[in-house]
């Protein structure tokens, strides 16, 4: 459940820690993704030519991304659809009620997206007396739940099935409290009848987009259950929300990333669906919607445009980095407070909301790297997670104790020879007060390490006059 | 609500105030346009390069992993039969919605007369559907529907069952060269309401990891390759 008063990143991580069921579940992340996307890369020779053209376009797209917004526009106009520019959350928020509020909506379905959930969709429509039903399995969980999700590519990776199946009992109204859910297809067929209903009534389907093309007008998305399409096909009127980084030039360059996006998150070849909707029904159609409106958000990121983390706008939200990430493994999505979670989330949440409110989530890394090698767009996420830890460092946030230590360190670390002096008087020091255990279980100001397990004390000489000595020795 | 225009205008300045661009530049917009008419190819894949015979094998192993069935027709008889079969061999009433596809019409229906076919959109009520794919990328094993009277998008969503009949000589390697067919029926610069690209049948893995076929789009996907 949703936690009422909010809990510092410390606290959730331990309370993760200890969570036995959130334990269990998470080891579906290490059995499942890890391995699927290793075989899958191995199947196509060429995907890190793919990547180092995928990053290229990007980048290339990103410095004209004035333009092809405007390319994309005229294309979507000229199918017939309309295009909606929204500053900030709230903009996108109220551009959305209002269209749902033109077209007489009563219940809309919702396809994933992370958008959505970033600007607070689902209560700004529910608080206008509109019912919101997400259709993604996953997302119908969260739903019912009152939870956000704690994975951007598998919003349930942190149950496991006989929590859901609680959840569904409680929720489905009106089936028999006795029936078998034990089961995964159990669920999956109880979700997919109850759900099946809510298509065939909604007026409004909404949607995010994986990529918006220049060249055609096209929102994309790639699902594997089908729900999303069902989403923009049956209701009259067709939303989609999208992040204006979404955009890519040409077919081609939707081909060159598509290539790219299900093998790094769930190590498919491709997803099941992949669809390109440009427009809403054209003349003598007998499905699709009527109206086709898309809502481009900004919030925020223009601003990334301009520094040090635009790469950041290369991200395509596979997932791989939480997937690889041994904190993400070991506490889940939730624990870090944010929507967006992972090493992609520790650099996406501070631009976004401002590393006010995401302070712990740049120290949130062990920094093993992993999170870059896997990433599609190649991300210097690493690097960008330490020049958060600057920022935050220069603007003097750290307590007062960490600045201390960390300007004594640096005027040392500045004056090699006064350096090593200290290094040569306090090692032997260090050596003799540890004693025969070589070890310490309790130090002065470093609680935080030996309070769960001990520090090693040196061996005995500083490793500078280790290196000296056996370079001699050669 | 902030206004439609204003809140356009503000958006592209600052993104052009991001980037530094301060006037209007004319090479940029040029470079744009050009990349945009040009439409240029990124690397394609060694296997979508085979010869024809090679990819027709590869797509059918590509979609049988992925859950599909697929059967090779060598006439169009034999298709009609397939497709009757299967609703036989699976106890669904001998009953096929389908839109007006040219190709699927002139197939001889006559061959199996207890089969009815329904033409128009997919209702609730459907249990099986035929569609046409005008193109396949066989580099893995996707298929390229367009929306329209001739295969509405419905069909493909809403019944349990759904068949899709494919020519073995509209089969191509890559999503690229797939798309280049697009822009020959369609004309560049546009495409049909919907394409969708369809590579086995309606699956989720969102509760532990575990795959189930039949989330909420078909729970069965049969591929005919005719030809």
């Amino acid at each position: 459940m949703a936690d009422a008063s909010p809990l510092t990143f410390k606290q959730s991580a331990a309370r993760a820690l200890a969570d036995a069921k959130l334990q269990r579940a998470l080891l579906n992340v290490k059995r499942g993704f890890i391995v699927k996307r290793a075989t899958a890369k191995a199947k196509l020779p060429e995907f890190d030519q793919l990547r180092e053209e995928a990053r290229a376009l990007k980048d290339h797209t990103l410095l004209d991304l004035d333009l092809y917004l405007e390319a994309y526009e005229r294309k979507v106009v000229e199918s017939g659809g309309h295009v909606h520019f929204a500053p900030s959350a709230a903009d996108a928020r109220d551009i959305v009620l209002e269209i749902c509020r033109e077209a007489g909506a009563r219940l809309v379905t919702k396809g994933k997206s992370m958008v959505s959930e970033e600007i607070g969709l689902n209560a700004h429509l529910e608080a206008a007396g509109i019912e919101v039903a997400e259709t993604d399995l996953g997302e119908h969980i969260i739903q019912i739940r009152g939870e956000a999700p704690s994975h951007i590519i598998a919003p349930v990776i942190h149950l496991n099935k006989e929590e859901i199946a609680e959840d569904f009992v409680r929720a489905h109204r009106g089936l028999p409290q006795d029936r078998s859910l034990s089961a995964v297809p159990d669920l999956v067929a109880e979700a997919r009848a109850v759900l099946r209903e809510k298509f065939l009534s909604a007026e409004v389907g909404i949607t995010g987009a994986n990529l918006l093309i220049a060249e055609t007008g096209s929102s994309v998305i790639v699902t594997n259950e089908g729900n999303g399409d069902l989403t923009e096909t049956l209701p009259a009127t067709h939303i989609i929300i999208a992040s204006i980084e979404k955009i890519v030039p040409t077919l081609e360059d939707a081909c060159t990333v598509l290539r790219l996006l299900a093998r790094s998150g769930t190590g498919q070849e491709i997803t099941t669906y992949t669809t390109f909707a440009t427009g809403p029904a054209r003349p003598g159609d007998p499905d699709g919607p009527r109206a086709y409106h898309v809502v481009l958000l900004d919030n925020g990121r223009s601003e990334m445009l301009a520094g040090d983390f635009r790469a950041m706008l290369r991200c395509i939200r596979c997932g791989a980095c939480l997937n690889h990430c041994p904190v993400y493994g070991t506490i889940g999505g939730h624990a870090y407070g944010s929507l967006y979670p992972g090493p992609m989330g520790a650099v996406l949440t501070p631009a976004l909301y401002g590393i006010d409110h995401a302070r712990d989530l740049p120290n949130a890394s062990s920094f093993c790297g992993r999170c870059e090698e896997v990433c599609p767009m190649a991300i210097p996420l690493p690097a960008m997670m330490r020049k958060w830890r600057e920022r935050d460092f220069e603007r003097g946030d750290p307590p007062l104790r960490q600045r201390l230590a960390l300007r004594l360190w640096a005027f040392a670390a500045k004056r090699p020879r006064l350096y090593h002096a200290l290094g040569r008087a306090i090692a032997p020091m260090l050596v003799r007060l540890a004693g025969d255990r070589g070890r310490f279980s309790a130090l002065p100001f470093a609680g935080a390490w030996t309070d769960t397990r001990d520090l090693p004390a040196p061996e005995g000489e500083t490793f500078q006059a280790l290196y000296k000595k056996r370079s001699g020795e050669k | 609500m902030i206004a439609t225009d204003q809140a356009r205008a503000l958006v592209l300045s600052r993104i052009r105030a991001a980037l530094g661009i301060t006037t209007k530049d004319r090479t940029r917009e040029a470079a744009v346009e050009e990349r945009l008419r040009r439409h240029p190819r990124g690397t394609i894949p060694a296997r979508a390069r085979a010869r024809h015979e090679a990819l027709i094998d590869l797509m059918t192993a590509m979609l049988t992993s992925q859950g599909a069935e697929v059967t090779r027709a060598a006439t169009p008889e034999d298709a009609v039969r397939v497709i009757a079969d299967d609703l036989g061999a699976h106890d669904l009433p001998s009953v096929l919605r389908m839109g007006s596809d040219p190709v699927l019409g002139a197939l001889p229906w006559d061959a199996v007369p207890a089969l009815q076919r329904r033409t128009g959109r997919a209702e609730a009520r459907d249990r099986a559907a035929l569609s046409r794919a005008v193109t396949a990328a066989a580099e893995t094993g996707t298929l390229f529907l367009v929306s329209g009277n001739d295969n509405p998008t419905t069909l493909a969503f809403l019944p349990e069952s759904h068949f899709i009949l494919v020519r073995a000589g509209d089969v191509v390697g890559s999503y690229e060269e797939a798309f280049d067919h697009l822009r020959a029926l369609y004309g560049e610069g546009g495409l049909p309401r919907s394409v969708n690209l369809i590579s086995g049948p309606s699956r989720t893995a969102d509760i532990e990891q575990t795959i189930v076929r039949g989330a909420h789009g078909p729970k069965r996907l049969h591929v005919v390759i005719l030809g």
